[in-house]
Order: structure tokens, then C-alpha cells, then sequence
């Protein structure tokens, strides 16, 4: 009898404890390093350094680069998942925002933009990672550009996850007829929203309060 | 619809208005006996039920006053109990220490009294020396100078001299030994007046004491024989400790929470920063059990030292055993004190990592800076860690404070709602009876012409003389039915 109620009890003990899994947040930066705005490099810096500041142990991050072809492990700058032990993800932060650093330093310009390929990866991803917080953050100009044999026609699920567009600039296009701009962001919008997604747009980079 | 049904029995609706008045008075006319005894059934009724509940209530506010009076006697009667006790202990400890140094004091007493009596005996004065030469003086003058009788005189006038002077010499000597012989009695003449001023002392306190336990024996006269006087000081007494211990156990509430403060953020690299019981942190969850195993030592520990008396298991204890749990209470609560010691240097270790990594984050060269004075700080919350749970094992006292009153508050608190509760059942039943009797009126109301027929009816059968008294009888019956 008494065994068994040990058993009841570290039964009961194991199952009252939620593993970390389920109050942890996940990341995932994707950066444009497409033509010209290769040039705001600093600015997605300065993001990745304040999603670091803002995460907490357990979570997850990773960094990913929007080029020609963005689904792919390979274009992923640097990922983690921070340890139990607030110390120890201390020093992760760290170490991550170093990899970051050289990044930013060395990040050459790409001559097509697959913004699509970079959210399946993103999915992909955080879906891996069963964060119970998904937030996919775009620094980018949203405009996709995408070299020849490449098919990206086809549906996201976004569910579970927020998708924040930041730093949007506007093109030299966008300038002449300001309708493509916002076009573009609705596009953006209905196809984030139609995965079943929560869709956000941050330009103002001094203003990153309500980001994570 | 069913309005406009009625209105058409006859052509002219205004007719059929009057008709069907006409029939509802008669029909309410003709239940009307009934319909009085049915309301009079209903309400009466309600106020018998309403007067039930009332008295079922006053019974059991009864009840809880005479066991909340016997809660408070009982406790009074405890009180009084270990004050009259403390103030036996007190006194046997002064008689007791007076006592075993009696022996002493009168060997000290008598050892004074016997060496002022032998100095008193050596310091008598002696008579000085009768005079041997008068007389001879006398008969040598009377004779003839020829004689050489002024040659003897001087002689004798030498000798006399001389004598004087060392009779005298003799006297001063004497007289100088007699006043240092009263000299040495000077410090037993002190030791004596001391001694005996600190047996008055012990006496008095003993006097004192004895006037605090008549006191104190007079309340607990009036507590056994459950005077109301006794009850109503009680009463107030446990409301005033009630609200003062509840102060201080909401102040050693924010020391604790200052103590979960400390201990929480370190906590988190043992446990882990993640997991989660429920809705809370693991790491939360574990400080927060610190603290209360700490306050747990802390009353094992007072109850141990019979301080407190909430476990009379404990009270009940052996002393050899009871010395035994007060020295392993003891040295956990050390060992835990010095664990949150260490914790809370460990929280300023933690706490300036996280601060250089954010400054890192924000590219922030200021934030990274170290502060000479940061030693201080670091020092103030060890010392906090280490104070605060030897602090927080006195809450015992308010705690043991709080439980006694509580029941007695409690008690007081239910009574003045049990009481409340009666009054509003007795407001409602009188107020259904009443209630009765007006809609018996309102019933009659439109029935005001053929009660009036009635009554005019029964004028015309009846003889004269017996009108009068029915009349003044019909509304007394009808009230009293």
C-alpha cells in the first residue's frame, strides 16, 4: 500500500510540474540583405540585440538571411535555445550576439529576394521548437523578388504565430506611386492573416516597446 | 384581444364595463370569507415560520455566547494561569537567591557584629590616675622653711611636671588607639548597613510581588466564577490583541516577502528558471518554501523554549529532549540563514551578469562599469539573509497571539450577525402578520357598497338596542380574526 502511494504521489508531483516548453517564446529574425537595403544592416542589428535583451531562459532564437533562396538551414546566421539557468543563458546571449556582430560585418548583398522561402523556414522552425509564443519578425521592404525556376506559390500556416514587418522601407517605385507600398504591406497582410496568423507592421525602430 | 371580447357582451361597452364590475364585486363579495381566510392561512403562516427562524436564531446566538464566554474564560483563566505561575517563579528565584546566601550574610553579620564588639571593648576609656600628691604637698608646705621644705616642693613640683607630661603623653596615646579602633569599625558598620539594605531590597521586591499575584489571584477569582466584569475585559482585551498581532503579522508578512525577494532570482539557478507548478515558477515555489520552513524551525523553536504553547506535544516534552530540539531547531535555522546568506550574494553576482549583458545588448559602455561602493549592498543583503529568518522566528508570538484571539473575534463576529439575523426575522414576521391584516383591507376596498348593504341589512333585522354593541363588536372580531 504504502509504495503505491509514494508512486501516486511522484506521479502526481511529475505531472504538476509543466515542463518549460509550455511559457517559452520563440524567434525567428529574418534579414533582407538584398541589394540596397544591405545598407540598414546596422539597423537589423540593433533589433536582433533587443530581441536578445528581452528573452528570457528556454526561450529560442534564431537568425536567418533573406536572399535568392532563403529555405534552406544554411542561410540561418545563428540560433539557440537559451538554458534553464538564467547565468548560463547570460552568457548565450553573449555569444550570440558576437555571431551577430560578425554577421553584420561581413553580410554581402544578394541579387533576389525570397521572402517566402525564409517564413517556410521560419515555420519549420519554430514548429520544431513547440514554443508556446511564435513571433516570425521581417526586416525587410516586403518586396519579393525571385530569381527564375523558383516556386513560392503556395499556402502558409500561420497558425499560432505573430509576424511583425519591420523597419519597412519605402522603394524609389513606392515613391512615384505610394498605391504599390501599400499594396505591397495588404498583400502581406491577407496572406499572413489567411494562414491564420496575426499580422503587425513596426517602422518606427526607437518605438520597439511592444515587440516580445 | 380577450378585452375586447368582453367589452362587446353588451352594444354599449361602457354598460358592459359596469356589468362585468358589477359581477367581479359580487363574485369577490361572495368569496370574500374565504379569500380572508386564505390570506390570513398564508400570512400567519409566514409569520410563524419568520418567528421559528427568529427564535432558532436568537437560541443558537445563545449558544455561541455561552461557548464564546467559555472560550474566553477558558483562555483568561490560561493567561492568568502562567502570569501567576511566572510571578511564583520570579518570587521563588529571589527567595531562593537570598536564601542560599543567607548563610553567608550571617556568618558575614556576625563576624562584623563580634569584631565592633571586641574593638567596642578595647576602646573603653580609662579613668585617669587619682592624684597620689596633693595631700604630701599640703604637709610639706605647713612646715617651717628652714626646714628646706621649699627645696622638697620644688622637687615635687618637678616630679608632679614631669608626671603630668606623661600622664598626658599616656592620655593623647590611649585616646589616638580608642579612635582607630573606631575607625576599623567603620567598614563592618558599612557592610552591615549594606547588607541589610539589600535584604530589604529582596524584600520589598518580594512584598511587590506578592501585591502583583494578590492582583493577579483577584482577576482570576472573578475569571473562575465567570463574573460578567471578567467576561467584558476579556472580550476587549482579545479584540485589542487581535488587531495588534495582526499589525505585526502583516509587518513580518513584508519582511517575508523581502526575504522571498532575496532569495527568489538565485533560486532560479538551482531549480531551473522555467518550470512551472501550476501557474507559478518552480524557483518562486522553492524560496517560498524556504521561508516557511524557516518559520516552521522558528516555532518549533519558540515552542520549544515553551515561549509559545500552540504544539503541547512539544510543550509536553522531556527538558533533556526538549534542550535536544532547541539545539537542532537552532542550527537549521543557522544553516538555512547561511544558505540564504550565500543566496543573496548570489542574487547581486546574478544580478550585475545580467545587467553588463543587457549593457552589452544596448551597446552601452556605462552600464558595464563597476561601482566601487557595490560592496556595501552586497554586504546589506547577506546581512538581510542571514537577520531575516532568526527575525521572522519571532513571529511565533504574534502568530499564538492571533490564533487565540481569532476564535474569540470569530465568536463576536457571529454573534453580532446571529443577532443582526434575528432582528431581521423578527422585523419580517411581525411585518407578514401586519402585512395579513392590510390586504384584508385592500380586499374590502372595492367591496365598500355591499359591505355597506350588509351592514345596513343587519341594522334593519336586529333590534335596536342590540345595534350599538354589534357595531362596536363587528370591527373588533374582524381585527381579531
Amino acid at each position: 500500500m504504502k509504495p503505491r502511494i509514494v508512486l501516486l504521489a511522484l506521479t502526481l508531483a511529475t505531472g504538476a510540474c509543466v515542463p518549460p516548453g509550455t511559457h517559452n517564446t520563440g524567434v525567428y529574425l529574418l534579414v533582407d540583405t538584398s541589394g540596397s537595403y544591405n545598407r540598414q544592416m546596422n539597423k537589423a542589428e540593433q533589433i536582433i540585440l533587443y530581441a536578445l535583451s528581452r528573452l528570457q531562459p528556454a526561450d529560442s532564437i534564431a537568425v536567418a538571411r533573406i536572399d535568392t533562396a532563403s529555405f534552406t538551414e544554411k542561410n540561418i546566421i545563428a540560433k539557440t535555445t537559451f538554458d534553464d539557468r538564467p547565468s548560463t543563458a547570460n552568457q548565450q546571449r553573449r555569444a550570440f550576439a558576437t555571431r551577430v556582430e560578425k554577421f553584420v560585418d561581413q553580410a554581402t548583398p544578394a541579387p533576389y529576394t525570397d521572402i517566402t522561402g525564409g517564413l517556410l523556414q521560419a515555420i519549420e522552425f519554430l514548429n520544431e521548437k513547440q514554443t508556446a509564443r511564435k513571433e516570425i519578425l521581417i526586416f525587410s521592404d516586403m518586396k519579393e523578388d525571385l530569381a527564375k525556376g523558383y516556386v513560392r506559390d503556395i499556402p502558409l500556416d500561420f497558425k499560432g504565430f505573430d509576424v511583425v514587418a519591420l523597419n519597412v522601407t519605402k522603394l524609389r517605385s513606392d515613391n512615384f506611386d505610394p498605391r504599390q507600398y501599400l499594396a505591397r504591406l495588404e498583400e502581406w497582410r491577407v496572406r499572413v492573416e489567411k494562414g491564420g496568423g496575426h499580422w503587425r507592421v513596426i517602422n518606427d525602430l526607437d518605438r520597439l516597446d511592444g515587440l516580445l | 384581444m380577450s378585452k375586447s371580447i368582453l367589452l362587446t357582451i353588451t352594444p354599449w361597452p361602457a354598460v358592459s364595463v359596469v356589468i362585468l364590475l358589477v359581477l367581479l364585486v359580487a363574485a369577490l363579495y361572495f368569496a370574500r370569507s374565504t379569500a380572508h381566510q386564505a390570506i390570513h392561512a398564508a400570512c400567519g403562516a409566514l409569520a410563524h415560520g419568520l418567528r421559528l427562524a427568529s427564535h432558532s436564531v436568537t437560541h443558537a446566538q445563545a449558544h455561541l455566547v455561552a461557548r464564546n464566554r467559555a472560550v474566553l474564560l477558558a483562555a483568561g483563566r490560561e493567561a492568568k494561569e502562567r502570569i501567576v505561575e511566572r510571578e511564583f517563579a520570579r518570587v521563588g528565584d529571589t527567595v531562593r537567591k537570598d536564601l542560599a546566601g543567607y548563610p553567608e550574610m550571617h556568618r558575614r553579620l556576625s563576624g562584623a557584629i563580634v569584631r565592633i564588639e571586641e574593638d567596642q571593648a578595647k576602646a573603653v576609656e580609662v579613668p585617669p590616675e587619682a592624684p597620689g600628691w596633693a595631700q604630701a604637698v599640703s604637709v610639706v608646705a605647713k612646715l617651717d622653711a628652714r626646714n628646706a621644705g621649699a627645696e622638697i616642693l620644688a622637687d615635687i613640683h618637678k616630679s608632679m611636671v614631669k608626671a603630668h607630661g606623661e600622664a598626658m603623653r599616656d592620655y593623647r596615646k590611649a585616646s589616638a588607639e580608642r579612635h582607630g579602633l573606631l575607625r576599623q569599625m567603620m567598614p563592618d558598620w558599612r557592610l552591615i548597613q549594606l547588607t541589610l539594605g539589600r535584604v530589604n531590597k529582596s524584600v520589598e521586591s518580594v512584598i511587590e510581588r506578592s501585591l502583583a499575584i494578590d492582583r493577579h489571584m483577584e482577576d482570576y477569582e472573578t475569571i473562575v466564577r465567570g463574573e460578567d466584569r471578567a467576561v467584558s475585559v476579556l472580550s476587549s482585551s482579545s479584540i485589542v490583541y487581535f488587531f495588534i498581532a495582526a499589525l505585526v503579522l502583516a509587518v513580518a508578512t513584508a519582511g517575508a516577502a523581502i526575504n522571498f525577494t532575496l532569495i527568489a532570482r538565485p533560486m532560479a539557478e538551482m531549480v531551473g528558471g522555467t518550470h512551472f507548478i501550476g501557474a507559478f515558477r518552480t524557483a518562486d515555489i522553492a524560496a517560498l518554501v524556504i521561508i516557511m520552513v524557516e518559520i516552521s524551525m522558528g516555532l518549533f523553536l519558540m515552542e520549544s523554549l515553551r515561549i509559545t504553547r500552540l504544539f503541547p506535544v512539544i510543550g509536553a516534552l522531556t527538558d533533556k529532549m526538549r534542550v535536544r530540539m532547541i539545539a537542532i531547531t537552532f542550527v537549521i535555522l543557522l544553516m538555512m540563514a547561511s544558505v540564504e546568506a550565500g543566496l543573496a550574494y548570489m542574487r547581486e553576482v546574478l544580478l550585475q551578469d545580467e545587467l553588463a549583458t543587457n549593457a552589452l545588448l544596448r551597446s552601452d559602455s556605462t552600464g558595464s562599469m563597476v561601482n566601487q561602493h557595490l560592496w556595501i549592498t552586497t554586504a546589506a543583503q547577506m546581512g538581510m539573509g542571514f537577520i531575516l529568518p532568526f527575525a521572522l522566528v519571532f513571529v511565533a508570538i504574534p502568530l499564538e497571539t492571533f490564533v487565540h484571539s481569532l476564535r474569540t473575534v470569530v465568536g463576536l463576529m457571529g454573534i453580532a450577525i446571529l443577532r443582526t439575523l434575528a432582528l431581521i426575522l423578527r422585523v419580517l414576521g411581525n411585518g407578514a402578520r401586519h402585512f395579513g391584516v392590510l390586504a384584508q383591507s385592500i380586499y374590502d376596498l372595492p367591496l365598500f357598497m355591499p359591505l355597506w348593504l350588509e351592514a345596513r341589512m343587519a341594522t334593519a333585522t336586529r333590534p335596536a338596542a342590540d345595534v350599538a354593541g354589534t357595531r362596536e363588536a363587528e370591527p373588533w372580531q374582524e381585527a381579531r380574526s
